[in-house]
């Protein structure tokens, strides 16, 4: 009995250390190459930051300096509050009130349209979703002159109500595919034991549908005001004069064909980026539900 | 998966039987109530600037002639005029004639595209596979490879510009302090196309990180143990259980990814601006400054011909690829 117990383990004992082994190494070259890539991913966004702390003198230098030598503040102060009279808080008021609007518009029209395609059946449905989905693989370039030429007989060129509307081009469709994702994964019975009480459809979708996908709905708002907040394209085409401008294009006049001014930029940038960043990490794991559901359905 | 429930029976448009399908209208009428607005709002934003997208890639139009604007109270209307087919064929200044500069940014605009979406995906599958494995860590390691993606990606490309600066950016004073000589970021073509590229592949490559690991791990672990109870090697369960369950994911991530790059303004107008000499012009940067010079026919014409450009691959990628999957 002794004896054949001695003969198992030493049986199995060289087995599992080679597992064991295996794993070893197996999770130090893991480490190895996700240490590699995480650095190649943080390195620029800390480049950026160090360079916010350091002094012109350092940032023009041909020479290679890694974190600050004489830290200061001087680039925040300059670009929140020197830089053309705190014009800083111009760009950012526009930049607010523009993805405010885009959100708004974007959800309260996804969120009817993307209800219709996931609770009802209906002539058109399928060349309905289709069409959402097409239109956000548009050559952008495309809309781009003939919106210009739209808001401008509006008059709307140059104002925040135009460049809402020019967002919401792109914001619209791609909350309705993922706002209609949410709605599909919340249970039919209450909406159908609502409607066996004596709720109207439009009822149902006020009082049971929308305040069940609030967390949904929350996370379509927050991609809906990121793409705006993060546009750089149309606002350059659509709004002129340095005071329209949002803060993607405003930030640039630091750093354009004729201004070089690292610090400020970088300044600004941290400032900008920090807030989208965090909320961004947290939201992103239901961004590729949405995109990869609504590619394989479709 | 209960998912799937809609009110109202199935529609079908039978041919020959009006009768069935007004009544499959009728059927349908609050489904078209809640999509109205929404239908409406983007007949306005969508398809009337499509159409006249399309329109004016056959006109004259330019800044000059567009009108259709107010200067004080007075309406300027517009004064172009149709034009044929002379924005893409004209031996002069068509956009398609055979001295165009439209077939040099083709070339750079397909090198483009196939460079980052290859890159993409080998370096977001590979890092996938390493982070599907179990180890303590690999949480952290997945949010910090997030954060490429998570910065305005107009932000990270000035940033870029910057370390990519001939004089006082950060690669050629790291080289410099080595002793070596620098790089042409922006005086080579080549050299520039690499330094767009790398700004691209820094930017894309976490949203195949992403879609990747979601798809394996949307892979039932049993046919994993199955297959190592038939003997297969770790090699043999990549190549002939991951791979192919994967290919739905690998298609639609690959097909977002070539419709996102060709038409990636940001990248290449705050990196290099088309430097040297609008070498590393994508079209739709092209598109763009001839948009900024007023040369509105031609910007329009650049439009449409990416436009067809993308919808004859898209459809012959989806074609290609997802019928030998469902035929299985």
């Amino acid at each position: 009995m002794a004896t054949s117990q001695v003969k198992a383990i030493t049986k199995i004992k060289p087995t599992v250390s080679r597992a064991q082994r295996q794993k070893f190494w197996g999770d130090l070259g893991s480490h190895v190459i996700l240490l590699f890539a995480s650095f190649i991913a943080l390195f620029p966004c800390f480049w950026i930051v160090s360079a916010s702390f350091k002094p012109k003198t350092e940032i023009d230098s041909s020479q290679l300096t890694i974190f600050p030598i004489n830290p200061t503040t001087s680039n925040y102060s300059y670009a929140l509050f020197e830089n053309q009279d705190a014009i800083f808080w111009k760009w950012l008021t526009n930049s607010v009130l523009v993805s405010a609007g885009t959100a708004l518009a974007g959800v309260f029209f996804a969120s009817t349209a993307a209800y219709a395609f996931s609770r009802f059946n209906f002539v058109g449905k399928k060349i309905g979703l289709m069409s959402f989905l097409v239109v956000q693989m548009f050559p952008f370039a495309l809309l781009l002159l003939p919106i210009f030429n739209i808001l401008s007989g509006l008059r709307l060129v140059n104002t925040i109500p135009g460049l809402v509307l020019a967002y919401c081009t792109t914001a619209i469709p791609f909350c309705v595919w993922m706002m209609k994702g949410f709605f599909d994964t919340i249970p039919y019975e209450l909406e159908e034991a609502a409607q066996i009480d004596g709720l109207g459809k439009i009822g149902t979708f006020w009082r049971i549908a929308i305040p069940l996908s609030l967390p949904g709905l929350s996370v379509v708002t927050f991609f809906s005001f990121m793409t705006a907040w993060n546009e750089f394209l149309l606002a350059l085409v659509l709004m002129t004069g340095n005071e329209n401008y949002t803060i993607p294009v405003g930030l640039r006049t630091f750093v354009d064909a004729f201004r070089a001014n690292w610090g400020p930029y970088s300044a600004g940038a941290t400032l900008v980026t920090i807030p989208v960043a965090l909320l961004f990490l947290w939201a992103q794991k239901y961004l590729v539900g949405g995109l990869t559901s609504g590619g394989v359905k479709g | 998966m209960a998912q799937k429930q809609a009110i109202g029976r199935p529609v079908k448009i039978k041919p020959g039987n009006l009768k069935r399908f007004w009544s499959d209208l009728v059927h349908s009428r609050t489904a078209y109530l809640f999509l109205a607005p929404t239908v409406i709002i983007m007949a306005v934003l969508v398809v009337w600037p499509l159409l006249q997208g399309l329109l004016f890639a056959f006109t004259n139009v330019s800044s000059k002639n567009i009108g259709n604007k107010y200067i004080g109270d007075n309406y300027i209307a517009p004064t172009y005029k149709f034009s044929g087919l002379d924005n893409f064929f004209d031996p002069d200044t068509g956009v398609l004639s055979t001295g165009s500069p439209f077939w040099g940014t083709l070339r750079q605009t397909l090198v483009w595209v196939a460079a980052n979406v290859i890159l993409h995906f080998a370096l977001g599958l590979g890092l996938a596979l390493v982070l599907n494995r179990k180890f303590t860590g690999r949480s952290i390691y997945r949010v910090l490879l997030m954060i490429p993606w998570a910065v305005p990606s107009y932000i990270s490309a000035l940033g870029w510009s910057w370390i990519f600066n001939q004089n006082t950016g950060l690669i050629n004073n790291t080289l410099r302090s080595m002793g070596l000589s620098n790089i042409p970021w922006s005086t080579d073509a080549v050299w520039a196309t690499i330094a767009v590229i790398i700004v691209n592949v820094w930017l894309g490559v976490p949203f195949y990180i992403v879609t990747m690991l979601g798809g394996m791990q949307s892979i039932p672990t049993d046919l994993y143990e199955a297959s190592s109870i038939d003997g297969a090697t770790k090699w043999q369960n990549f190549w002939q259980v991951t791979l192919p369950l994967l290919q739905p994911v690998v298609l639609t991530a690959t097909l977002l990814d070539v419709i996102w790059t060709f038409q990636n303004f940001n990248v290449i107008f705050l990196t290099t601006g088309g430097a040297p000499a609008g070498q590393t012009d994508i079209l739709v940067t092209k598109s763009y400054l001839l948009f900024q010079q007023g040369r509105y026919g031609e910007s329009s014409a650049y439009s449409v011909v990416m436009l067809l450009m993308l919808l004859i691959f898209s459809i012959f990628y989806t074609r290609a690829l997802r019928n030998p999957q469902e035929a299985r």
